[in-house]
C-alpha cells in the first residue's frame, strides 16, 4: 500500500515593537523575571487593552510579503482557557476575521516550482513562560505575557517533508526581509506546529490529522515529519487507526512521542472582545504600508545577477539573510566594486564570522568602512597584503581604514617620478645583475625587486615597480 | 456633617469663604458616618489617609467647586493603595497599585475619597445582599433592601453621610437603588466616561455614573470625572459640557415617549401613580406626552442575562488566585489553585452568572444563546433610536416597586433577575438614563427614569432639575433617620 | 431545560467545584433561567448583525512607546507566594503549551 501525506503547518512569528500588543509594557528578550510587566499583562482588576499600531501595521507586512488579501473591517476575540502564564485566562487573538487571508509562498522542490497556500494570518497577543520545579511547584514569569505575535496558517498543501522544509525556508527569508521580525527559533521568535496525515494513494478523504509539536528547527520539522510518515504508514499497513492527537519530536531518539489524545473537550468559548470597539483598516494605509515594503529577497537577488554583475551562487549567499542583503547594498552605494564587496563579504568577512561565532551585525565593521577599504585597494593605495591588516583593524576595532593606512604610513609608493630615480640608482650599482637578466637569469630580477622593496621598506606598489624595471633593463 | 441639607455649592461656598476647612469637614463627616453606619452600613471600607488628603487640599487652596469635598466611591472602582474589594471573599485583601482614571479626575478635582461603598458582590445583584461584607440597609426603612448594586454608594448618600458617590451600572445599578433610596442617580451614555479601573461586570455594559440627592450636584460630579480616556478605547472623544452651569429647568416644546410596554403588568400601582404625576407635572411645565411602543422590550431581560452573564464569566475568570486576592490553601496542583480558590471566593449568585455565561458561549449553545441575543440587542437598539428621533425622552418608572423587605428575593434569582426589566434597556441601547425622585408609595421612595439620546446627558439633567425644583422631594427626610435628628 | 451533566461540563470550562445541593438548584435554577432566554429563538433575526460592543470611536490605536508604568515591586505586592522575582504556584500538571 502507497500513501500520500498531506501537511498543514501553523507558524507564530514574535513581531518587533517596542512596546506589548495591548499594553505599554517594553518587550525585550532575555530580561529579567517579569521586570517588564505591569498591571495590563498581569490581569489585575479593571484594566483594559490598547491597541499596538506599530504591531498591527507589522502584522499587514507581513500577510503583504505573503501575498494575503487585508480585511479591512475587524475586531479582537477572546479565547477562553484557565493557566497561569495566561492572567486573564483569554487571551487576545482574531478568530472571527483575521487580519489577512488567502496568501501563498513559492517554494522550488527538485527544480519544480510550487505554490503554497495560506489559509489565514492574525495578530495575537503572546503568553509568559512558566518554569517547573522539582519541589512541587511551578514558576511564572510573565515578561512575555502581551508579546505581539502573527499567526501564519497555511493550507494543507504540502506533501512531503521536504516541501515543509522549503516552506519555512521561505517564509523565514520573506518575513525576515520585511523587517518585522527577527524570525530567530532558537530565541522564540519564531515557533512551528504542524498537522500531518497520511491516506492510501487515491482515497479521496484525508487522513486523521496529528498535531506535532515541540519542533525547535527546520530541521526536527523535517525529521519529525519523516518520522511520523513512516510510523502512521507502519500504523495502518498493520491495520491500526491513527488517533486524533498531539505528539511531540524527542530530538533525541528522533523519534515522535505521544503528548495527549484529543478529546474534543477543548472549548475556548471564542467571543468578540468587548473591550475593544471594532476597527477600520483603511486602504489607504494598507497601501502606505505597501509602498514601504522593503525590497524582498527574490527581487534583491535578481538585481544583484543582473544589474551588479554578481554570480548566481554569490547572490544567493549574499540574499540568505536582510543584514547581509543590507550590509552589501550600503556598501555598495559607497563606491567600490560590488563583485569585489561581494567577494570580501563572503571570503574575509564570513570567515571572520564563523572563527568568533558572530553575525555581521555584532562586529564594528560597518560598510562604509569596507567600501573604502576595497576602493584603496583597487585604486593601489594599498596592497593586498596590507589590506589583511586594515581589515583586522576595521573588524574588530572599527578603525577607518583611509586615515589608518596614512597615519601608519601604510600607503603603498606607486608614483613614478619617486621610484624611477630609485630604481636607476639600484640598477647603476648592481651590473652584475643586469648581465645575469641579459643572459636569460630571470632570478636577476627577482634580486633587484628585492633590492628597491628594501629600500622602501615594502611600501613600493610591485606592478609599478615592474614595470619601470622591464623597461629600464631592457633599455640597458 | 449632616449633608441632607447641603449641595456642593454651598459646601464650597463655606470651604472657598474659610468658614470651613476641608479638613474639619472630612472630620466630620467621618463623625457623621461613625454614627448613621452603625444602622446604614453602606461601606466596606473607610479611607484612612481622608483627613491627611483633606489637609493637602486645605495647604493647596480650595479651587474647583469639588475642591475639599468628600466623595463616596463603590467598591469596584479601584483606588490605588486603598482596598478594593468588588464586595467580594475572592478579592478581600486586594490593594490596588493603581487607580481609577473617576478617581484620578475627582482627585484632579480636589475631591477627598471619603471611603469604599458596598455592594452585591462584583455588582451582580439588584439588593446588595450578594455582598460578602453583609448587607446594607435602606434609610427609609431599615429592614428593606437599599437596592443593587449600588445599594451602599445610595445609602450613604440618601443617610447625608455623604453629598455624592460614585456608582457603576450595568443593567440599573445606579438608577435602581438611586430610586428605592430617593435620591437622584444617572448613567451616562457608554463610552461617556471611562471604565479604566472599573472591576468589570460586564464591558459592553457597565458605565460609571454619579448619585446625589440634587441633581446639580451629579451635574458637577459627572463634568469632573467623564471624558475620553487613552487607556478606555471606548471611551468617547466627544467634549464634556460644564453640564452644572449650562442646568436650565425650562420644559416647553420637549416630547416625552412612554413606553406602554414600560406599564407593567407586574408594577405596583402606587408606583405607578407617582410616576403619572410627575409626567403630569411636565405636561403643567409645557411638555408633550406620547404613548409609544417598543415591541422588542420583552426581550430585554433575556438579552441582558445572555450578554451580561456571558461577558462577565470571560472577565471574572482572571480570579484563579495566582497573583492576587484569595488563594484557596491546601492544594496539589495548579487545577486545584484554579477550581478551589475561585469555588470558594465566589458567592452563589456570581457564580450563576458565571455558569450561565460560560454556557452560553459554549460550543453547543453560542449561536442560539450568545450571537441570537446579540442580534436581538441591534433590534432592541434600532427601536430605542425609532422613538428618540422625534422625542427627546423616554420615561417611566424606574422599577416595578419600591424597596422590597432584605431577604425577601433573594432566594428566587428570576424575581430578582425581572425587576431589572425597566433599567436593562438604556444599557443595551448605550443611551444616558437617570432616575429622579417622584414621590412616595406608602412611605417608600419612588424613581422616576429618564432617558435621553446618546451623549444628551444635559437634556436628563435638566428635565430632572425641573421636576426636582417642582416637587422639592429632596427636602424629605429619610423615614429612619428622623428619630435620631 | 438544562441537564446535571451539561451543568458539570460547564462547571468544568468554568473552573468551579459545585457541591451536592449546589448542583440540583443549578439544575433548577439555571433551568428556569435558560427556559427564559430560548424565549429569544422566536424573535426573527434573519440578516441582522449582532452588536458586540458599543464603542463609539472608529480606529483608535496607541503608538509604540514602551514604558514602565508600575514597578515589579509594585506587582508583586499582591502575588500570594513569590520567589526570586518569580510568581510561585503549585506545580502545573503537564500541559502541551509548555515550553
Amino acid at each position: 500500500m502507497n500513501f500520500e501525506t498531506t501537511i498543514g503547518l501553523e507558524v507564530h512569528v514574535e513581531l518587533k515593537t517596542k512596546s506589548k500588543m495591548f499594553s505599554p509594557s517594553p518587550v525585550a528578550y532575555g530580561a529579567e523575571s517579569n521586570i517588564n510587566t505591569n498591571v495590563i499583562d498581569f490581569g489585575f482588576p479593571g484594566t483594559l487593552p490598547t491597541v499596538n499600531k506599530e504591531g498591527y501595521r507589522l502584522g499587514v507586512m507581513v500577510a503583504l510579503a505573503l501575498n494575503a488579501q487585508i480585511e479591512n473591517h475587524t475586531h479582537f476575540d477572546r479565547k477562553n482557557y484557565f493557566y497561569p502564564d495566561n492572567p486573564k485566562a483569554y487571551q487576545l487573538t482574531q478568530s472571527d476575521k483575521p487580519l489577512g487571508h488567502d496568501g501563498y509562498i513559492e517554494i522550488e522542490v527538485d527544480g519544480k516550482k510550487k505554490r503554497i497556500g495560506i489559509a489565514e494570518l492574525h495578530v495575537e497577543e503572546d503568553a509568559g513562560k512558566n518554569t517547573h520545579g522539582n519541589n512541587g511547584y511551578s514558576y511564572v514569569d510573565l515578561n512575555r505575557q502581551g508579546t505581539p505575535l502573527i499567526e501564519i496558517v497555511s493550507k494543507a498543501d504540502m506533501h512531503s517533508p521536504e516541501e515543509a522544509y522549503q516552506y519555512l525556508e521561505k517564509l523565514r527569508q520573506i518575513v525576515q526581509f520585511t523587517g518585522a521580525s527577527d524570525v530567530k527559533m532558537e530565541e522564540g521568535s519564531m515557533r512551528v506546529d504542524t498537522n500531518i496525515s497520511i491516506t492510501p494513494v487515491g482515497s479521496d478523504t484525508y487522513g486523521t490529522k496529528v498535531e506535532l509539536k515541540n519542533l525547535n528547527s527546520f530541521n526536527y520539522v523535517k525529521l519529525g515529519l519523516a518520522y511520523e510518515e513512516k510510523r502512521q504508514a507502519a500504523v495502518l499497513k498493520n491495520g491500526g487507526k491513527i488517533e486524533q492527537e498531539t505528539r511531540r519530536f524527542d530530538e533525541k531518539s528522533g523519534e515522535t512521542v505521544l503528548m495527549r489524545v484529543k478529546s474534543g473537550a477543548d472549548d475556548y468559548r471564542y467571543f468578540p472582545e468587548p473591550d475593544l470597539p471594532d476597527f477600520e483598516i483603511k486602504p489607504e494605509w494598507v497601501e502606505e504600508i505597501k509602498a514601504s515594503l522593503p525590497e524582498p529577497a527574490q527581487e534583491r537577488r535578481e538585481r544583484y545577477i543582473n544589474e551588479l554583475g554578481i554570480p548566481e551562487y554569490d547572490a544567493g549567499v549574499l540574499t540568505d539573510t536582510k543584514e547581509m542583503s543590507d550590509f552589501f547594498d550600503e556598501a555598495v552605494s559607497f563606491g567600490a566594486n560590488p563583485k569585489l564587496i561581494s567577494n570580501w563579504l563572503m571570503g574575509e568577512v564570513n570567515a571572520y564570522l564563523n572563527e568568533k561565532k558572530i553575525g555581521l551585525l555584532d562586529t564594528k565593521l560597518t560598510p562604509e568602512h569596507l567600501s573604502t577599504m576595497i576602493k584603496l585597494i583597487s585604486d593601489g593605495t594599498i596592497s593586498s597584503k596590507i589590506a589583511k591588516k586594515v581589515f583586522q583593524e576595521t573588524i574588530s576595532n572599527g578603525t577607518e581604514p583611509e586615515g589608518w593606512v596614512k597615519e601608519k604610513g601604510m600607503v603603498q609608493e606607486s608614483d613614478p617620478a619617486v621610484l624611477k630615480p630609485m630604481i636607476m640608482d639600484i640598477l647603476d650599482n648592481n651590473q652584475q645583475s643586469i648581465d645575469d637578466f641579459k643572459n636569460g637569469k630571470d632570478r636577476a630580477v627577482g634580486f633587484l625587486v628585492g633590492q628597491i622593496m628594501k629600500q622602501t621598506h615594502g611600501q613600493a606598489n610591485p606592478k609599478v615597480v615592474n614595470k619601470i624595471l622591464m623597461a629600464e633593463l631592457n633599455n640597458r | 456633617m449632616n449633608y441632607l441639607n447641603e449641595t456642593i455649592d454651598s459646601l464650597h461656598k463655606k470651604l472657598a469663604d474659610k468658614e470651613l476647612t476641608s479638613k474639619e469637614l472630612t472630620d466630620q463627616t467621618l463623625n457623621g458616618m461613625k454614627d448613621k453606619e452603625k444602622d446604614i452600613s453602606a461601606f466596606i471600607t473607610v479611607n484612612d489617609d481622608a483627613v491627611k488628603d483633606a489637609e493637602k487640599v486645605d495647604n493647596d487652596g480650595i479651587k474647583g467647586s469639588l475642591s475639599g469635598i468628600p466623595i463616596a466611591i463603590k467598591d469596584n472602582i479601584v483606588s490605588n493603595g486603598i482596598k478594593t474589594t468588588a464586595a467580594s471573599k475572592i478579592l478581600y485583601n486586594f490593594m490596588p497599585v493603581y487607580s481609577a482614571t473617576v478617581l484620578e479626575k475627582l482627585e484632579a478635582a480636589g475631591a477627598i475619597n471619603i471611603g469604599k461603598t458596598n455592594m452585591d458582590e462584583f455588582a451582580m445583584g439588584s439588593s446588595t445582599e450578594t455582598s460578602y461584607f453583609g448587607d446594607t440597609h435602606n434609610p427609609w426603612n431599615l429592614d428593606t433592601v437599599p437596592g443593587g448594586s449600588s445599594g451602599g454608594s445610595a445609602a450613604a448618600v440618601a443617610s447625608g453621610e455623604v453629598i455624592a458617590a460614585l456608582g457603576t451600572d450595568t443593567g440599573g445599578s445606579i438608577r435602581q437603588p438611586a430610586s428605592f433610596n430617593g435620591i437622584f442617580g444617572i448613567k451616562p451614555t457608554y463610552g461617556r466616561v471611562s471604565r479604566w479601573g472599573v472591576i468589570a461586570f460586564a464591558s459592553s455594559l457597565d458605565q460609571v455614573g454619579v448619585m446625589s440627592k440634587r441633581v446639580e450636584d451629579s451635574a458637577t460630579v459627572l463634568s469632573a470625572i467623564a471624558g475620553h480616556d487613552e487607556h478606555d478605547s471606548t471611551s468617547s472623544e466627544k467634549e464634556v459640557p460644564d453640564y452644572r452651569a449650562n442646568l436650565s429647568k425650562d420644559m416647553t416644546g420637549v416630547r416625552i415617549a412612554v413606553p406602554k410596554e414600560f406599564w407593567h403588568e407586574g408594577t405596583n400601582p402606587e408606583v405607578i401613580a407617582q410616576v403619572n404625576k410627575a409626567l403630569e407635572t411636565y405636561k403643567k411645565l409645557g411638555a408633550t406626552v406620547d404613548e409609544v411602543s417598543l415591541p422588542a422590550l420583552k426581550h430585554a431581560v433575556e438579552v441582558y442575562y445572555v450578554l451580561a452573564s456571558s461577558e462577565a464569566s470571560s472577565n471574572l475568570q482572571r480570579y484563579d488566585g495566582v497573583r492576587y486576592g484569595f488563594r484557596a490553601k491546601d492544594v496539589k496542583n495548579i487545577k486545584d489553585l484554579f477550581v478551589n480558590s475561585r469555588s470558594e471566593g465566589f458567592g452563589t449568585e456570581v457564580k450563576r452568572r458565571i455558569m450561565l455565561g460560560t454556557f452560553a458561549l459554549s460550543a453547543g449553545a453560542y449561536d442560539a444563546y450568545f450571537k441570537k441575543a446579540a442580534q436581538v440587542r441591534t433590534l432592541f437598539i434600532e427601536e430605542m433610536n425609532k422613538v428618540l428621533e422625534d422625542h427627546d425622552f423616554i420615561m417611566g418608572p424606574s422599577t416595578t416597586s419600591t424597596a422590597f423587605k432584605i431577604g425577601d428575593k433573594i432566594d428566587d434569582p428570576l424575581a430578582m433577575y425581572m425587576n431589572d426589566i425597566l433599567t436593562i434597556p438604556a444599557n443595551l441601547a448605550g443611551l444616558p438614563a437617570a432616575s429622579v425622585p417622584a414621590g412616595l408609595a406608602d412611605g417608600m421612595p419612588v424613581g422616576l427614569q429618564i432617558m435621553a439620546r446618546p451623549f444628551n446627558e444635559q437634556a436628563i439633567f435638566n428635565a430632572a432639575y425641573a421636576l426636582q425644583e417642582e416637587n422639592k422631594f429632596y427636602e424629605q427626610i429619610p423615614t429612619a433617620l428622623k428619630g435620631e435628628d | 431545560m438544562i441537564s446535571k451533566d451539561e451543568i458539570l461540563h460547564v462547571a468544568e470550562l468554568a473552573n468551579l467545584k459545585l457541591k451536592d445541593d449546589e448542583v440540583d438548584s443549578f439544575v433548577s435554577q439555571l433551568g428556569k433561567i435558560v427556559d427564559m432566554e430560548s424565549n429569544l429563538a422566536s424573535v426573527d433575526t434573519d440578516g441582522v448583525e449582532p452588536t458586540y460592543n458599543m464603542g463609539d470611536t472608529s480606529t483608535t490605536f496607541r503608538e509604540d512607546k514602551g514604558i514602565h508604568t508600575q514597578t515589579r515591586e509594585q506587582m508583586f505586592e499582591n502575588v500570594p507566594e513569590s520567589e526570586d522575582n518569580l510568581i510561585k504556584v503549585p506545580t502545573i500538571v503537564a500541559k502541551e503549551e509548555d515550553e
